[in-house]
Formats: C-alpha cells, structure tokens, sequence
C-alpha cells in the first residue's frame, strides 16, 4: 500500500501524532496533558503556516 | 540540657536520592521499547498506553507506506547513523521492518522523505516514551 500525502497534510499528520505523545509523556495530569498537547498542535500547525507564509514573502 | 557546641560540630547529613532498582523499572522501559505504549500498559496507565501505541505505530506505518527509507547500521555518513539510532527506537517495528526488508527507501517522489522522517520520529518518540515509561516505574510521576 503506498500512501501520497500532500506537503500540508504530511505536515499536520505529523503534528496530530507528534502532539499526542508530548502531551501524554510532558505533564502529570490529564487535564494538564490535554492543554499541552492542543498547544504543540498549534505550535506545529501554527510554524507551519509562519513558514510557508515566510517562504512565499521570500519567493517575491 | 542540649549542647549547642556538639550540635554544631555534627557533619551535615548528605542526603542520596538514588532510586531503588525494581523489577518494573527494567521490564517497563524495555517492554515500551519493544512495543510502542506497552510500558504503560503493563504500569496500568491503559488510555495512555493505548494513545501512545496508536501514535507510534501509526506513525510508523504511514512512513512505511509513503516510502520512506529504514536505516541499516552503519559506520558512514552522520546523518546515516543518526537515522539509524532513530529507526532504532521504534523497536519491535524496527526488528520487524529489517526482518521483512521494507522500507528500501529509493526515494522516487518528494513526499518519499517525509515517509522517512515519519520512521525516524516515529523512533524517537518512543525513547521518550520509553523514558516516560520508566519515571512512572520509579515512581517519579503519576
């Protein structure tokens, strides 16, 4: 099976996974796990963005 | 009547904070190492065992299926071999991808690359849940 992932959504899959694992292994609590997870999605998903918006001034 | 002069001349105590050995912190971070989320599990955290499992092993197929390249131990370049220590945390998936021969890695299109980051983060991800693992084992988080 082969899979073909766009640049973004290898991007945003990668963050999905990623999160989940600094959440769980970062904080204590799960309350706590939750909120860090959701805030290294952003991060990831938010560098993301900054990035390529970065690229594309760049690119002008 | 106390001796104030005794008290002083008494050596501070050093205080050793060395963690006992047991048998669960050498099974849970090597279970955890051979399958991704299984240090948790065996500890009793399961949801955390469970989403740990998920996102590693998941992670770890979608490299596998967008072509990305499994490392073999080698001595070249450093990048080759820090790829390598990378494919190694996956562990068991690691083992089991070397003893299949996947992930030949003769990468065709760009998005082949991020197929090999995704094993290679897959791994370290696992080391540090390894680690995690292995601090609830000792019983320095909850």
């Amino acid at each position: 099976m082969t899979i073909t992932l766009t640049h973004f959504s290898a991007a945003v899959v990668f963050a999905f996974f990623a999160s989940i694992v600094f959440g769980i292994t970062q904080r204590t609590t799960p309350r706590e796990m939750v909120r860090y997870g959701l805030y290294c999605f952003a991060m990831f998903v938010g560098g993301v963005l900054v990035a390529g918006w970065a690229m594309w001034l760049i690119r002008r | 009547m106390a001796n104030p002069t005794a008290d002083k001349a008494k050596p501070a105590e050093v205080k050793v904070d060395a963690q006992p050995v047991t048998t669960m912190s050498v099974v849970a971070p090597a279970l955890g190492w051979l399958i991704p989320g299984a240090g948790h599990l065996i500890q009793k955290r399961w949801v955390r065992g469970a989403l740990l499992m998920f996102s590693i092993v998941t992670m770890f197929l979608l490299g596998l299926a967008m072509q990305g390249h499994i490392y073999k131990p080698n001595g070249g370049d450093i990048l080759d071999i820090l790829g390598f220590v990378g494919n190694l945390g996956a562990g068991g998936l690691y083992i089991l991808s070397r003893a299949n021969d996947w992930g030949p890695g003769a990468i065709a299109r760009a998005t082949a690359d991020y197929g090999t980051k995704f094993l290679i983060v897959a791994g370290l991800l696992n080391f540090v849940a390894v680690a995690d693992a292995y601090h609830i084992a000792i019983g320095k988080k909850q």
